[in-house]
């Protein structure tokens, strides 16, 4: 079975049609986690403009590879290329938005405090947020519909809300490529829609987004792109041409034994 | 964030006085010790002793700094590392001492923070390198390193021309002791402390609250916890001879956590923090001067020990009082509405013919003495929620007890029927959480209810629910005698 992206046509096509780098572009890729690699020789290109939702069962990798795009996790081989240049060159072009769990939602801030946070990486370490700081993080959270709740303490908020807290404060970074980690999860009904709708809009606005993404029932209906993954690549592409029996069979039916055996031969010895 | 700034240039201010040479001359300590408790207060007030003045000031400089950066060790849950960092000076200050076998206190400045570093390097290294996490590594480092100190320092204590070295001071703290010197560092220090983390604030703030995200942002995250280490070694080892090795972790975490409690934004809680740093330093030192020479450690301690207290007992949003008294309210708010839903369900048993309710209707009703039902009759009466005949012994509701009445039965029928119907409770399980959801309800949910429910009229035992119409009746109104009306009837 061949996938449509594969090591092959990945390196030949480095760029789009027009010239402009591909907002993301991999290159055998190797992680580890405590010394254990997690993901193997991964090599990914991502046109413009898409939305692609990140599948694949628990521990495939999936928030790893999130975090190995931004340099978060050393690599152990290969590259990867925002918009033809390292990470660290093109990291305000990169918008996040972490797992919800990751932080203390106790943590003593408020909503717009958090939203202002993701004008911190054009204003870098020094400078003070403007006005117009402020008036961005004002609309961008007028977009999730959370300006009602701007001065609550952000412990005060519904999972739902959270999220979208933290959607838009990776909207105002105004970046072109946006890597989100399970932004649906544990989120109610109506935060789940506005969601979709936000991802679409983005999209449809040039924006190219990787969403990590845990139930397969709505996968299909979310993202017009598909990377499926578990531990390795297995298969990238339309979502019409991958969410197949097969594809899913070969990326849930059972780990890739030999694979993470090898993984756990290798955090021994080291 | 405007507001922060003659703060910030206060506190400089402050500092930069500190700096200024003394002008009264030193008097003997045995003179000072020997006067009653009014004539030393007053002594300690006025600072005309420089020894005096050093300590007061010494304290609450110490108090700025252990505050401010003990917030953010609050907030980044790292409140053992100020306990590992402290213990992990002790050798270094001993080492300090034997560089020219005086208290010089650059020489202890420069062991004790080079020793804070190497256990800080130590804990880090135990960590990445083994399996044990960051709890054991702390333990075990913080105990050898401060066992090392303890024998050094006892070891120089029995040499003969190191009698007087003074350097037990440093386990419990005596702010006496502090000299101009001393003070000097601790002002730079604290004014280091600020400055840092005045520029630096966002970075802080950012880092300490997401870290995954700062480093997403092209933040040094590892240089900025860095920078932050380095500033607490400062700030604990300026900060030890004035509060002790043992103890300068309290002054870190105590006035930071009792901020913690009373506020939930991060700019407030770094200037309480501070000032409960300060109020606790300038206590202790305080206390220690007048309590003749006690450690002054302890005492300080105890002061932020006790604003922490005050915190969590009177905290307006978090304290336990504040907490009591809200529960307060709320089950007599739940006592009323249920007393208002008994005399109800006493007029809905008689048709709603009549509009009074007997004293001795209510307590059958509530199956309690009549004794009982008259408490609550005069509860509802205080409320305006009813109102009494001449005799007291019949109960009529006003419009507001009316209409909160309709509400909690409608608010219980409709929240039943919700959870028979949709989430397929059956119907005698869901009496006793509509019980509880009744008092809760809020106007909006109950309509979003209802819709779901198409307005049914009959709750799932049958009974009427009560719609809008009666509840923006007034009791009775034209309609006297007649039945509720009930949504069929509006609809």
């Amino acid at each position: 079975m061949n996938p449509p992206s594969t090591r092959q046509d990945s390196q030949v096509d480095r760029t789009s049609a027009n010239g402009a780098p591909s907002p993301l572009e991999i290159h055998d890729l190797t992680v580890a986690y405590h010394k254990k690699p997690v993901l193997y020789g991964i090599d990914l290109t991502v046109p413009a403009g898409t939305l692609v939702g990140i599948i694949g069962p628990n521990g495939a990798g999936k928030s790893t590879l999130i975090k190995a795009i931004m340099g978060q996790l050393p690599a152990t081989s290969g590259w990867v290329r925002i918009f033809g240049q390292s990470f660290k060159e093109a990291c305000t072009r990169v918008g996040y938005v972490p797992q919800r769990e990751s932080v203390d939602w106790d943590f003593p801030v408020s909503v717009m405090d958090v939203v202002l946070m993701g004008r911190y990486g054009r204003l870098g370490l020094f400078k003070r947020p403007r006005l117009e700081d402020h008036d961005i993080a004002r609309a961008c959270l007028e977009k999730v519909k959370m300006l009602p709740f701007a001065s609550r303490q952000i412990g005060n908020l519904s999972g739902g809300q959270q999220q979208r807290v933290f959607l838009a404060r990776a909207l105002a970074q105004e970046s072109d490529l946006y890597l989100m980690d399970e932004p649906f999860a544990g989120v109610d009904a109506a935060t789940e829609s506005a969601i979709v709708m936000l991802l679409q809009e983005l999209k449809t606005r040039g924006k190219t987004l990787l969403v990590v993404h845990h139930d397969l029932a709505t996968a299909k209906d979310y993202f017009d792109n598909l990377l499926l993954l578990n531990m390795r690549l297995v298969a990238f592409g339309k979502t019409a041409d991958v969410f197949t029996q097969e594809i899913l069979q070969k990326t849930y039916g059972g780990r890739l034994t030999i694979l993470s055996e090898v993984a756990d031969t290798v955090r021994r010895q080291t | 964030m405007s507001a922060a700034r003659p703060l910030l240039l206060g506190l400089l201010l402050l500092i930069g006085l500190t700096v200024l040479p003394p002008e009264a001359r030193a008097e003997r300590i045995s003179e000072i010790k020997k006067t009653t408790f009014a004539e030393s207060a007053a002594r300690f007030f006025t600072l005309r002793d420089p020894s005096l003045r050093n300590a007061l000031i010494g304290s609450v400089l110490m108090g700025i700094s252990c505050g401010l950066l003990g917030s953010f060790l609050v907030v980044r849950k790292l409140a053992l590392m100020g306990d590992a960092l402290s213990h992990a000076v002790l050798p270094g200050v001993a080492f300090g001492f034997l560089w020219n076998m005086s208290k010089d206190p650059i020489a202890i400045f420069v062991g004790a923070t080079v020793a804070g570093l190497l256990g800080a390097g130590t804990v880090h290294l135990i960590r990445s390198t083994t399996k044990h996490k960051e709890d054991a590594a702390l333990g075990f480092v913080l105990a050898s390193f401060f066992a090392l100190g303890v024998c050094v320092i006892t070891m120089l204590n029995n040499l003969p021309n190191a009698q007087k070295s003074g350097l037990d001071k440093f386990m419990f703290g005596q702010a006496a002791a502090l000299g101009d010197q001393d003070v000097v560092l601790m002002a730079v220090v604290t004014a280091l402390v600020i400055s840092v983390l005045a520029i630096g604030f966002k970075a802080f703030a950012l880092t300490s609250f997401d870290a995954g995200f700062a480093s997403a942002i092209g933040f040094p995250t590892q240089l900025i916890h860095y920078t932050l280490m380095l500033l607490l070694a400062f700030s604990i080892v300026v900060s030890l001879q004035a509060v002790g090795v043992v103890l300068v972790s309290a002054m870190l975490i105590t006035p930071a956590a009792a901020a913690f409690l009373l506020t939930d934004r991060l700019k407030p809680m770094l200037a309480l923090s501070a000032l409960f740093g300060m109020a606790a330093g300038a206590i202790g030192s305080f206390l220690s001067f007048v309590g003749n020479d006690m450690p002054t450690g302890p005492l300080m301690v105890l002061a932020g020990s006790a604003v922490f207290a005050v915190a969590l007992l009177f905290g307006p949003r978090h304290g336990i009082v504040a907490r009591w008294l809200r529960q307060r309210s709320r089950s007599g708010r739940t006592r009323r509405e249920n007393t208002l839903k008994a005399l109800y369900h006493v007029l809905e048993r008689r048709e709603f013919k009549g509009d009074d309710v007997s004293i001795r209707e209510l307590a059958e009703q509530r199956r309690e003495t009549e004794v009982e039902a008259k408490q609550l009759a005069r509860e509802l009466v205080r409320h305006r929620l009813a109102t009494t005949n001449d005799s007291g012994e019949a109960l009529y509701l006003t419009p507001a007890g009316w209409q909160r009445a309709c509400e909690i039965v409608r608010n219980h029928r409709v929240w039943e029927l919700y959870l028979t119907n949709d989430a397929q409770y059956a119907a005698d399980h869901v009496h006793d959480d509509a019980e509880k959801v009744e008092h809760i309800l809020g106007e909006e949910t109950v309509r979003e209810i209802e819709k779901r429910l198409n307005y049914a009229t009959h709750d799932p035992h049958g009974k009427l629910i009560p719609g809008l119409a009666d509840l923006n009746a007034a009791p009775f109104s034209g309609r006297r005698g007649a039945r509720a009306t009930g949504y069929g009837a509006h609809s």
